[in-house]
């Protein structure tokens, strides 16, 4: 046997992502060359870091009470945030999903997710600060349109991945809408559910320290005054109580998804 | 003839307009006893089946059933109507992820409040009949199992019991049978007949395996090209009439 070239090609030939492949390379390099990247100014952020990695040490916890204080308001933000959120997203979700809705319904559902999505939650959390005033209820509002924006549109996704011949059978019962949905729809999603509710939460947890910095309650206000006056320890402190609180907070949700999945 | 429970006339349905699956059937059923239709794929047996229940929507004609026409409800009078007949189905159909005794319950859904559903509040009524069907079917000791851990035997039992806990006056099957092994089909389909006249229901399936249809159907009706070409007893089903069904012979030697 020969080693040349089959005459007949196995494998259809894929131009559109041979083209594809080579703008996205063409990109990254014009995108490089534009933003002014040079070595010389990576040798020098080395040093600014050393100098501020160096002030940051040791930490300086003399203000715990008012640490204390800011990361509770956040954890409250990140709860009620989570709690509310959850509870509204699993309407909308379901007016959402396009294999139970007709299409008005879920286009109308979609449309409200895709506001919610539309903005980081630091812009909407703006928003509701200019709308509302200062405090803590920006940010819980705020961090609402983000749990909406995400469990609704994902929870959509998986009631439309159902399978509908578990709900055929529990309609063919002469079940009501509501019963189709306990004993057809939820029981097939709600471990999904479950998941994507404890990921919102890990998620508010972690966005409730930074709406502060825009006014909106929380540890971000405190860290970001910290921040500006150069009170680097400060700031370590305030860091090392997020990480603590973001670390408890997944320990919790991932304890939460072990409750409900099996 | 016995009293009728369900009478067809006329039923005709096109899922494409102008190409008909059903064309203009008639079929009377008596009120007990076991009625099999059989014919090729995609002759129509299952869109007959479904159209009783209003799974699928008729293109015209009428189903009396239980004193109403079936094909002129929507709403809540269709989900009456529904209450009153069990469905059993070729791939089970049972909600994965609850356990027996909740797809059993399942079938007292169209008399239950959603709150109640939610709570998983049946009446205890319901709940001691279900645990009867449960030994009935052979399942004694499987209530609190996931419908997911079961074989296909043993869902399909749950299928059965869950159809019959409707009290239907009627019980659909479309290919109840096809995704088991030869032996427990035999099983399920005996067990599926001495439940609907332990409990007087008539039956109506669908089937492609002439032989359990002969063996288990009161009454048979050969389907093709969506028109009814046999009605009659088992027994005078034969080869001539099996060819005139499914077409060519080399198949039947």
């Amino acid at each position: 046997m020969s080693a040349s070239a089959p005459a007949r090609s196995p494998f259809a030939t894929n131009w559109g992502a041979r083209v594809g492949w080579l703008v996205l390379l063409v990109y990254v390099v014009y995108a490089t060359s534009t933003l002014d990247f040079t070595w010389r100014r990576f040798v020098d952020g080395m040093e600014h870091a050393q100098v501020f990695l160096g002030r940051m040490f040791p930490p300086n916890f003399e203000n715990w009470d008012a640490i204390l204080k800011g990361m509770k308001e956040s954890l409250e933000i990140a709860v009620l945030a989570s709690f509310t959120g959850i509870l509204l997203s699993l309407p909308i979700g379901l007016l959402a999903a396009r294999n139970l809705m007709p299409g008005w319904v879920s286009w109308t559902a979609r449309g409200v997710i895709a506001l919610a999505r539309a903005f980081h939650p630091v812009i909407v959390a703006i928003i509701f600060v200019k709308a509302i005033g200062f405090g803590a209820i920006a940010g819980v509002m705020a961090l609402i349109v983000a749990s909406i924006g995400f469990i609704a549109k994902l929870f959509a996704e998986a009631i439309e991945e159902i399978s509908l011949k578990q709900v055929e059978a529990v309609r063919a019962t002469g079940a009501g809408f509501m019963n189709v949905i306990f004993f057809g729809v939820l029981p097939q999603v709600l471990a999904r559910f479950i998941g994507f509710s404890t990921y919102q939460f890990d998620s508010n947890v972690r966005n409730s320290t930074m709406v502060g910095i825009v006014g909106a309650g929380g540890i971000g206000a405190p860290l970001f005054v910290a921040f500006q006056r150069f009170d680097y320890d400060v700031v370590a402190a305030i860091l090392i109580a997020i990480i603590a609180v973001v670390f408890i907070a997944e320990v919790v949700s991932t304890r939460i998804q072990r409750i409900f999945s099996a | 003839m016995a009293e009728t429970a369900l009478r067809i006339v006329d039923l005709t349905k096109e899922y494409r307009r102008g190409v008909p699956v059903l064309t203009r059937i008639s079929l009377d059923i008596a009120a007990r006893g076991t009625t099999a239709i059989i014919g090729p794929s995609g002759t129509g047996k299952s869109t007959l089946i479904r159209c009783v229940n209003r799974l699928v929507e008729p293109t015209s004609g009428q189903i009396h059933f239980d004193g109403h026409d079936v094909t002129r409800l929507s709403g809540a009078p269709l989900r009456t109507v529904r209450r009153r007949i069990g469905m059993v189905f070729q791939e089970y159909n049972l909600v994965e992820r609850l356990t027996v005794m909740e797809n059993l319950l399942s079938g007292r859904l169209g008399y239950v409040a959603p709150l109640n559903a939610w709570l998983r509040r049946f009446p205890p009524g319901d709940i001691e009949r279900a645990f009867e069907l449960l030994d009935e079917v052979g399942l004694s000791g499987f209530a609190q199992q996931r419908a997911d851990s079961l074989s296909g035997g043993q869902r399909q039992r749950v299928g059965i019991a869950r159809a019959i806990m409707q009290n239907p006056g009627l019980l659909l099957a479309d290919e109840p049978t096809s995704s088991l092994d030869p032996k427990t089909s035999v099983e399920i389909m005996a067990l599926m007949r001495d439940a609907a006249n332990h409990h007087s229901i008539p039956v109506l399936v669908n089937m492609h395996d002439v032989e359990l249809a002969r063996r288990f159907a009161d009454r048979i009706i050969g389907l093709s090209g969506g028109t009814v070409v046999f009605d009659g007893k088992p027994e005078e089903l034969g080869d001539a009439m099996l060819m005139q069904i499914y077409g060519g012979q080399s198949w039947l030697q």
